[in-house]
């Protein structure tokens, strides 16, 4: 239930909004340092970025001075010609004017050329993490899944690396040109008048003090509602999963009542951070506004006194504007640099994560029998807690061996052991004679083949599903295995037979169906060993027949390990292994574990209530 | 449907409409200020009017002699004598248009009259400046006064903005999140009120996003909208009113500015939006490959087949990073386009200007001002068309939100409700019931007919998809029966008050749903005053007491939400206990023993039985073995009833029964139960 929200938002309205809290990295420098690294092949590029960045810049920030030196032009012409003169120098102004287009005209160009260059080093970068962290799932050993959330891994491939792409895309040139704006700006101003320099740089400590306080105060609210808002997700979540029992037990009342003082915490945290927030952009306009006002005065006095041009206070007044922008940007900054690391370091800490041991293959596995024997084998899924001690077991070539035992018993570990999905702590796992230890992975799982309880069908359709048994297999030997499963005449029966569309919650087929295409799968495989786990409850009485009868033929010829619920596998089975807390409790044939009378004889009687007759 | 929400809001609103105005018209007569400084302050040397306050003689005299007859009386009448000068008196409006003209021809020494007005007016003003440097008057101090006055006023009305927009985001912020508040409020009454009908044709997940990130999405687009919605179009519209007044004639250039920003947005959409649409679906194609990769992360590894994922995971990678890349990359043409647009704009304006200042229709601070003016009427056009990639998202979620409240509710108490009379026995009584899921079109289930006698324990068992759970919830009217009817002591249950109805039923469901907070409170759900003794006696016979006690903090144990740290087995005995501790005359099972062990389900059972004597039991089963023993067995199949007895019975009448019994149970133990 949690996909729609796990969903990635993408596209404009994503932004961080003024005094939001960065998430914090745990260690900036060191983020940053291999960041850096990423970027490195790409530096020569880099440089022209940065190079065009500063030329963008520069030359929009020397029109604005280049514009007043025309209306200065145009002014002394003007006041010229009261006094007699010719007028307005048309040819000058027009030279003005010609050389500004191509200022601007160059201006745009590089601006373009950076954002056109530095979004493609982005999206390469991107592009490549999101191929290692794919790639890394592939080589990183069963227990990470078992600590590791899917959303989690979700996560970083898309929102994470996705925040990475667009802050190193806007974020880096947004620094540099903010800086070079300022200083730029600084320089221009400080051509045109020390003294209105100095009084235009009065309101930067001011701005710089207002933004703080602003930041500080907001964040206090943004925090709040962060957390109201988790609440009131949580509540949502847990009334709406639950509504059959908020209804069956008439609690609509007492929930509505925890909804509504949530809601209302959340209403104040809501306004007050949005309203700081919205408090930053009116009253840095105000402040430059003011400088505005300072200017156009000291201008105007200046100017009486001849000691500078009309055109120059124009130019100044433009550049006014264009100096408390950077400010609020820089601002910024820190907020957008915080969460580039902090998403980075959780991408770098995926990607440095434990991986598979090495594999010291000195064997090959080659055409097989089918023997397996497991010889004083220790396991825990962490090294405190052993859940498999010393177990010892031989099991003869096309044996069947199921596994029994409660819920939660740690039924499937054995199997996990036996594909090397964990690599056991002591003792050895032989197949034919040869420990699996010395195998490689790839060469030992491909003579097995399994068939899971949730059946795993990917988004694609019915008979590349089936195909995954063997990738190189024919449509005709595709269809043959269909058949062998019993499935063939169902997958007529959708509407686009073997092409039809599995989507992607796998709903549009049954459960049992599923099963049988899985059923199918392994049949196709052709595995000498396989593996088994037997559907419990959800399918319905005709399929369970079918999938029972596709199952058998299946074994017939192979080594199977069977985690069985049913109680005609479990009787045929040639050993059972009974388990019980993660421990191997019991093994024996089910005739001689019921004349033990241990633990595979209460459960047995539990399951079918026969504690008053049944012989022991 | 947002304008009814905001109905209660509408004196905020009107005030952020108004204070908007305030603050477009303080953004707008800036410039007009900075121009006058440079116009009147500098170049009029802070005079103001060609109508001199004060003038000489000699001045006074040069002025008459060029006067006819019907002007020079109201001149002379104007100002009054004083030494050697005249001062201004009466302030006539004819004044202006009188002395004007001779002022200037006086400072040029040819006839001024042929000349444009502006240069006139130039001409005549500094012939006021001449005169009252004649005058000893300190030419300088009037220019400091009149500029000093201007920059006061600037700042008042800069204060003015400032003030206004601060108020802007106050009211803004508030109006917005109480809209989101109420938008909140009320989806979650809706949802609440909901019965299973309509629960069904929304999915939790899809609901739970709709009140979240929906409201959420609206409340952000709202402050939006009245910031910038509102004010972006005032904001163009005043500053093309004062460009008009201005200098008309070249409000053409701005005119072709916005024309070329819409010129470019629109190539720019038409170009990026089906890109920009298809990269949400490729977001999810890498997102559901990983998806798949990770829980079919065995099956992957049992059948090798990790190079074929990596190629299927290459094959979104890249397309996803060349729509990227394509939308980036036309995103980034994007800014330098508009400012080329804005500067352009501005080097066009000045050639105009310096046509217009030299033919005097125009002055200099003028064209400075128009210039301010283009970029905030351009400025505002960009914002506009900004707000046309937010507002359809905003417009989305509002209707999926409006979906959610639109919905009728299919379930409602009856107008006048009969009450059960004491003492309730629970006899349950479905005659002839048909139910059909809304929007199916074949019944899910038909034709039910049983008794579920008080006191006794009825199961109903049939494979996935027959229809039992339906049949249970029916009974609670979850949903209500599309023919026939549901009887508890006699009386239809759509005559009860729901909550007279769901007060006498316990429900234990499929998942043992937990709320947050402890185990405790989940017990007593329904009941807070529910006694200590009274609850540890529910726990022991929901077989739970024994592990809450063995928690560090027994009772009083936190459960997080959705009781996601208590184990399914554990929460499922949790939820018994609940159903229990609400003292039900009716005790609803719906597949409830799936997640317990048999040996726990055994002891469930076996307390259930001793305990609840004179509570009618109605179990929903998969497993065979947990319903051998009941009173009567209902066997359902594709939604209708195919046999009810007892299990013997059953064996020998019912083949569906057979089969199922077949499939689970041994010949041994269908030897011993008969059959």
């Amino acid at each position: 239930m949690a996909d729609e929200r796990n969903r990635p938002m993408r596209g404009p309205g994503r932004g961080h909004g003024l005094g939001m809290p960065a998430e914090k990295p745990k260690n900036f420098s060191r983020a940053a340092k291999r960041l850096g690294k990423r970027l490195a092949p790409y530096r020569f590029s880099i440089i022209a970025v940065i190079l065009f960045a500063l030329g963008g810049t520069v030359f929009s920030i020397l029109g604005p001075k280049i514009l007043g030196n025309a209306t200065t032009t145009i002014f002394e012409g003007i006041t010229g010609r009261l006094r007699g003169g010719s007028g307005i120098d048309f040819t000058r102004v027009a030279s003005i004017l010609l050389t500004l287009l191509v200022l601007y005209l160059t201006s745009s160009l590089l601006m373009f050329s950076q954002g056109y260059i530095m979004s493609t080093i982005t999206q390469r970068i991107a592009k490549n993490l999101r191929k290692e962290i794919a790639d890394k799932i592939h080589r990183m050993p069963m227990t990470s899944f078992d600590n590791t959330s899917h959303g989690e891994i979700l996560s970083r491939v898309t929102n994470d690396i996705d925040t990475l792409g667009q802050n190193l895309n806007q974020g880096l040139i947004q620094i540099l040109t903010a800086f070079a704006t300022m200083v730029g700006v600084l320089v221009m101003m400080l051509s045109i008048s020390w003294l209105m320099t100095v009084v235009t740089l009065v309101i930067l400590p001011l701005s710089m003090l207002f933004i703080s306080r602003v930041v500080k105060a907001s964040q206090k609210h943004f925090i709040a509602q962060q957390r109201s808002l988790g609440e009131i997700n949580g509540q949502v979540e847990e009334v709406f999963g639950g509504h059959v029992v908020v209804k069956a037990f008439c609690a609509e009342q007492k929930m509505t009542e925890t909804f509504d003082s949530t809601n209302e915490k959340l209403y104040e945290s809501a306004w007050k951070s949005q309203f700081l927030s919205g408090l930053m952009m009116p009253v840095m306009h105000g402040l430059g506004d003011l400088g505005y006002v300072a200017i156009a005065l000291l201008g105007g006095a200046l100017a009486i006194r001849n000691t500078i041009s009309v055109g120059d206070i124009q130019a100044f007044i433009q550049y006014i504007r264009n100096f408390t922008q950077p400010i609020a940007q820089v601002a910024q900054v820190t907020n957008m640099l915080q969460s580039t690391a902090a998403a980075a370091e959780r991408v770098f800490e995926f990607l440095d994560g434990t991986e598979e041991l090495e594999e010291s293959v000195s064997c090959t596995l080659g055409r097989m029998k089918g023997e397996v024997s497991f010889s004083h084998v220790h396991f825990g899924y962490d090294k405190e807690h052993p859940v498999i001690k010393d177990f010892t077991a031989k099991v003869e070539p096309g044996m069947k061996v199921a596994i029994v035992g409660p819920t939660g018993a740690g039924k499937t570990t054995m199997v996990k052991l036996l594909m090397r999905f964990y690599e056991i702590d002591e003792g050895s796992i032989f197949i034919d004679g040869l420990d699996i230890g010395t195998l490689s992975r790839t060469d030992l799982r491909s003579h097995f083949a399994m068939v899971l309880q949730d059946a795993w069908l990917f988004n694609g359709t019915i008979r590349d599903n089936i195909r995954y048994g063997r990738l190189d297999a024919t449509d005709e030997e595709v269809e043959e295995a269909a058949k062998a499963a019993h499935i063939d005449h169902f997958i007529h029966t959708l509407p686009d037979g073997y092409d039809m569309v599995v989507n992607e919650e796998s709903s549009n087929i049954s459960q049992g169906q599923r099963q049988l295409v899985t059923i199918a799968r392994a049949i196709l495989a052709n595995p000498s060993l396989l593996i088994l786990d037997e559907a419990t409850s959800s399918v319905d009485t005709r399929t369970e027949v079918l999938i029972q009868e596709a199952m058998d033929r299946l074994m017939v010829g192979r080594t199977s390990f069977i985690i069985a619920h049913r109680l005609s596998t479990i009787r045929n089975a040639d050993l059972i292994l009974v388990m019980d807390n993660g421990d191997i409790v019991e093994q024996g044939t089910h005739k001689s574990l019921l004349e033990k009378g241990g633990f595979y004889a209460d459960l047995h009687m539990a399951q079918f209530e026969r504690f008053d007759v049944m012989p022991v | 449907m947002v304008l009814k929400y905001l109905k209660r809001s509408t004196g905020s609103i009107l005030l952020v409409v108004i204070l908007l105005v305030v603050k477009v018209v303080a953004d707008l007569t800036l410039p007009l200020f900075t121009s006058n400084i440079v116009d009147v302050g500098i170049q009029q040397g802070g005079i103001v009017s060609t109508v001199p306050t004060v003038m000489s003689t000699q001045l006074m005299d040069k002025i008459l002699s060029r006067l006819d007859g019907d002007d020079a009386p109201v001149v002379t009448g104007s100002y009054g004598t004083e030494g050697n000068s005249y001062f201004l008196q009466i302030e006539d409006d004819r004044l202006e248009d009188i002395l004007t003209v001779p002022l200037a021809t006086i400072g040029m020494g040819v006839p001024a009259e042929s000349l444009p007005d502006d240069i006139v007016r130039q001409a005549a003003i500094a012939t006021i400046r001449a005169d009252h440097e004649l005058l000893g008057m300190d030419i300088g101090k009037i220019q400091n006064r009149y500029i000093m006055r201007t920059g006061l006023m600037m700042i008042g009305i800069s204060f003015m903005g400032v003030l206004s927009s601060i108020l802007v985001a106050f009211f803004a912020s508030r109006v917005a999140a109480l809209l989101g508040k109420r938008l909140r409020s009320d989806l979650f009454h809706t949802v609440v009120s909901f019965s299973q009908d309509e629960m069904d044709s929304f999915s939790t997940a899809s609901l739970v996003t709709r009140s979240t990130n929906d409201i959420q999405q609206i409340q952000q687009s709202f402050v939006m909208i009245l910031r910038v919605v509102v004010f972006a179009p005032l904001m163009a519209l005043g500053g093309l009113f004062r460009v008009l007044r201005t200098n008309g004639s070249m409000a053409w250039t701005i005119a072709l500015a916005v024309l070329a920003i819409f010129t470019v947005v629109i190539t720019m959409f038409a170009l990026a939006m089906p890109k920009f649409k298809r990269l949400q679906v490729l977001v999810d194609t890498v997102n559901r490959v990983v998806r798949e990769t990770l829980i079919g992360i065995q099956v992957i590894r049992a059948f090798n087949t990790q190079g074929h994922e990596k190629k299927r995971f290459g094959k979104a990678n890249d397309e996803l990073t060349a729509t990227t890349l394509f939308v980036n990359r036309a995103m980034s043409a994007m800014m330098p386009i508009m400012m080329l647009i804005m500067n352009l704009t501005a080097v066009l304006i000045v050639w105009q200007g310096a046509q217009h200042i030299q033919t005097g229709s125009m002055q200099v601070g003028d064209m400075m001002a128009f210039i301010q003016y283009a970029m905030l009427i351009i400025m505002s056009f960009i914002m506009i068309t900004m707000l046309t990639i937010m507002l359809p998202r905003a417009s989305v979620s509002a209707g999926r939100i409006r979906e959610v409240l639109e919905t009728p509710l299919s379930i409602v108490d009856p107008e006048n409700p009969v009450r059960f009379s004491a003492p309730i026995r629970g006899k349950v009584v479905f005659r002839d019931v048909g139910f059909t899921y809304r929007g199916a079109t074949e019944e899910a289930v038909s034709g039910i007919s049983f008794t579920a006698e008080a006191g006794a324990t009825t199961a109903i068992i049939g494979s996935t998809g027959s229809g039992k759970s339906t049949i249970l919830n029916l009974i609670p009217r979850f949903h209500d029966v599309t023919t026939g009817s549901i009887e508890i002591d006699g009386i239809d249950i759509r005559k009860l008050a729901l909550d007279e109805l769901r007060r006498i039923i316990g429900l234990v469901p499929q998942q043992g749903r937990l709320f947050s907070g402890t185990v405790a409170s989940n017990i007593a759900f329904s009941d807070e005053t529910l006694a200590e003794e009274k609850m540890v006696d529910v726990a022991t016979i929901a077989q739970a007491h024994r592990f809450i006690m063995d928690k560090t903090d027994g009772y009083q144990s936190q459960v997080s939400q959705g009781g996601q740290n208590v184990s399914g087995g554990q929460r499922q005995r949790i939820a018994i206990a609940r159903a229990l501790a609400s003292k039900p005359k009716i005790l609803l099972f719906d597949d409830s023993f799936s997640a317990l062990d048999y040996r726990t389900e055994h002891l469930v059972r076996n307390k259930l039985k001793q305990h609840l004597t004179a509570t009618t039991v109605i179990i929903v089963a998969q497993r065979i073995s947990s319903i051998l023993q009941a009173d009567k067995i209902l066997v359902v199949d594709e939604g209708r009833l195919v046999g009810q007895g007892t299990h013997a019975s059953l064996m020998e009448t019912c083949e569906v029964y057979r089969q199922i019994a077949r499939s689970q149970l041994s010949q041994e133990e269908m030897d011993h139960y008969g059959g």
